[in-house]
C-alpha cells in the first residue's frame, strides 16, 4: 500500500476539457423533463441538455428564450446518472453563475437562447464549470476558446431538422484547419488577422492540425445518417436537439442515432439501425426561416 | 506473449483516441475495437473512460459483451480506466439496475462518487514502481468501495485505492491517457501484457 500525496486541484483546463474527452463518440440529447431524460439515458446518450423548450418550439413560440427554471434542471439531475448540461444566454454571466451553483456539468453559452449582450460573450475563465460554445467558422471558434470555452460545437441551425448548416459550419472550421496546416510561419499572422483570432491559437493549430479543444456538431441533425455524416466530416461527437423528441417515435430513434455515432463508418450497420424508425421531425428549409439563430454570437 | 502485441482500444465511445495515441507512442500496434471480429485480433485491450451506461448499451447491441466476457475469463490482459474500471468491477453502486459488468476484478465501485463535474480534479499520485509523482486527472470519477483479497493496490488518493491490479486486470479510477505521461501505459505493457 502506498501513501497518498497532494489533495485536489479543481477547475483546471485539463479537468474542464477532460469531460469533453469523455463525451467523444457520443450523443448529447436535448430534453425538457425528467421523463425524456430517462428515455435519453436508456437509449445510450452520453449527456443530456436540460432546457424548457427544444429549439423547434422556441422558433414557433417566439419571444425571449432564457435559462431554464432551476427546479426543472434539478428534476433532470435527479432522474439520470449521466452528465447534465444547461444553456445560458450569450453574455449572461449571472445565468452561468446560477447554473454553476446548481452543479450542472457543462454550461452551453447558446445562440438558441436570446442573447443578453450584443458585444461580449461570458468570460469563461472565471468559472469552475466548463463551457461549450457554438461556432460557424474557425475565427468564431478560436475567439470562444480564447474566452475559455473547453468544447466547441458547430452551430448548424437549431430546430430545423435540416443538416445543411451543420455541414456548412463543420466544413468551414475543418477546411480552414487543413489550410492552416499548409501555411508557412509568416502566413499564420495573416490567418490570425483574417480570422480575428489570437496568433498563438492559430500557431497551435498549425502545429497540431486540430482545434485545441474537442469539436462536436450540433444544429439540425435528425437521422442516424445525419449523425454519421457529421462524424465522417470530422466531428468528435454530436448534439441532437429537436430531432429526437420532435420525431414520431423518440426512443428507438435516439438509440439508432447512438449506434450510428459509434459505427459512423460502417454503412451496413447504419442501414440496419436506420430501418423502421417512423417519421423524423418534419424539418424546415433554410429559405423558410425568419430568424437564423446561428447569426447570434460575435 | 508475442514480441509486438496488438493492443485493442474499445472504441464504442469515450476517450479511446487519447489511449490509442499513448499506445502508438510506445511502439505497439493499436487497433480500435467496435465489433467481435476486431476483438478477435487483439492480444490485450484498453477499456477507456466515457459514460459506462452508454458503453453497456453498445456492448450489448454490438454483440461484444459475450465474446469479451469470454476473453476476460481466459485471462485477456486489460486496462480499464474510469468507466472501463466500472465495467470490469464485480459490483456497481449508483449505476442503472440493468447495467451489466464483467466482474473481471474483485472490487465494488461507486459511480460519480466525487460528485459532479465542478468537483472533478487533478492530483499527484505516488505509484508503486514509478519514480516521482504521477499527474492524475479524475473526471466525475468512481471510487473503489470494496477490495477483494487478491487485489493489489498500486496507488491511493486520500486513503482510497485508485490504481489496482489483479492478475491480468489493471484498473484506474483516473485518466492516465489525459495527462501526457505514458508511464501507466508502459507499466500495463511491461508488467501486465507481457506477463499474460
Amino acid at each position: 500500500m502506498t501513501e497518498q500525496s497532494s489533495s485536489r486541484h479543481t477547475g483546471s483546463q485539463l479537468v474542464k476539457r477532460g469531460l469533453a474527452e469523455m463525451l467523444k463518440g457520443g450523443v448529447i440529447m436535448d430534453v425538457v423533463n425528467a421523463e425524456q431524460a430517462k428515455v435519453a439515458e436508456d437509449a445510450g446518450a452520453v449527456a443530456v441538455m436540460a432546457l424548457e423548450r427544444v429549439p423547434a418550439d422556441i422558433r414557433v413560440d417566439g419571444g425571449v428564450a432564457r435559462m431554464s427554471d432551476p427546479e426543472m434542471i434539478e428534476g433532470i439531475q435527479a432522474a439520470v446518472t449521466i452528465p447534465v448540461m444547461a444553456k445560458a444566454r450569450i453574455g449572461h454571466f449571472v445565468e452561468a453563475q446560477i447554473l454553476q451553483s446548481l452543479g450542472v456539468d457543462y454550461v452551453d453559452e447558446s445562440e438558441v437562447l436570446t442573447p443578453a449582450d450584443e458585444a461580449h460573450h461570458i468570460d469563461k475563465w472565471a468559472f469552475t464549470v466548463p463551457f461549450v460554445c457554438g461556432a460557424t467558422n474557425l475565427g468564431e471558434a478560436l475567439r470562444r476558446i480564447s474566452e475559455g470555452a473547453c468544447m466547441i460545437r458547430s452551430k448548424g441551425e437549431a430546430g430545423t431538422g435540416n443538416v445543411i448548416e451543420a455541414v456548412r459550419h463543420l466544413r468551414s472550421i475543418l477546411g480552414d484547419i487543413r489550410k492552416i496546416g499548409q501555411a508557412d510561419s509568416a502566413e499564420l499572422f495573416d490567418w490570425a488577422k483574417r480570422l480575428q483570432a489570437p496568433v498563438p491559437l492559430v500557431q497551435e493549430i498549425a502545429e497540431t492540425g486540430e482545434l485545441p479543444v474537442p469539436l462536436f456538431c450540433a444544429g439540425g441533425l435528425a437521422t442516424p445518417a445525419d449523425a454519421a455524416m457529421a462524424m465522417q466530416l470530422g466531428a468528435q461527437a454530436v448534439f441532437v436537439g429537436s430531432g429526437i423528441f420532435k420525431s414520431a417515435d423518440p426512443a428507438p430513434r435516439a438509440k439508432a442515432i447512438v449506434e450510428a455515432t459509434t459505427n459512423y463508418e460502417d454503412a451496413a450497420i447504419l442501414a440496419k439501425v436506420s430501418r423502421g424508425l417512423g417519421a423524423p421531425m418534419t424539418g424546415i428549409g433554410m429559405d423558410e426561416l425568419d430568424v437564423k439563430l446561428a447569426d447570434r454570437g460575435w | 506473449m508475442v514480441a509486438t502485441p496488438t493492443v485493442g482500444v474499445l472504441a464504442l465511445q469515450g476517450a479511446f483516441e487519447s489511449h490509442a495515441r499513448a499506445l502508438s507512442g510506445l511502439g505497439v500496434d493499436v487497433t480500435e475495437v467496435r465489433t467481435p471480429d476486431q476483438l478477435a485480433t487483439v492480444d490485450a485491450l484498453i477499456m477507456p473512460g466515457g459514460e459506462s451506461t452508454t458503453m453497456s448499451m453498445l456492448l450489448e447491441s454490438s454483440g461484444l459483451f459475450d465474446p469479451l466476457a469470454e476473453r476476460l475469463d481466459h485471462g485477456l490482459a486489460v486496462l480499464g480506466t474510469c468507466a472501463g474500471m466500472i465495467l470490469l468491477a464485480d459490483g456497481i453502486e449508483g449505476g442503472r439496475a440493468d447495467q451489466r459488468s464483467f466482474a473481471a476484478i474483485d472490487i465494488d465501485v461507486s459511480r460519480n462518487a466525487y460528485g459532479r463535474q465542478i468537483e472533478s480534479f487533478e492530483a499527484d499520485l505516488t505509484v508503486d514502481g514509478l519514480n516521482g509523482v504521477f499527474p492524475a486527472v479524475f473526471i466525475r470519477a468512481p471510487q473503489i468501495t470494496r477490495l477483494g483479497t487478491d487485489v493489489e493496490v498500486l496507488a491511493s488518493h486520500e486513503g482510497l485505492p485508485v490504481l489496482c491490479r489483479s492478475g491480468s486486470v489493471l484498473v484506474a479510477a483516473f485518466h492516465p491517457e489525459l495527462s501526457g505521461d505514458d508511464r501507466i501505459h508502459r507499466l500495463f505493457l511491461e508488467q501486465v501484457v507481457a506477463g499474460a
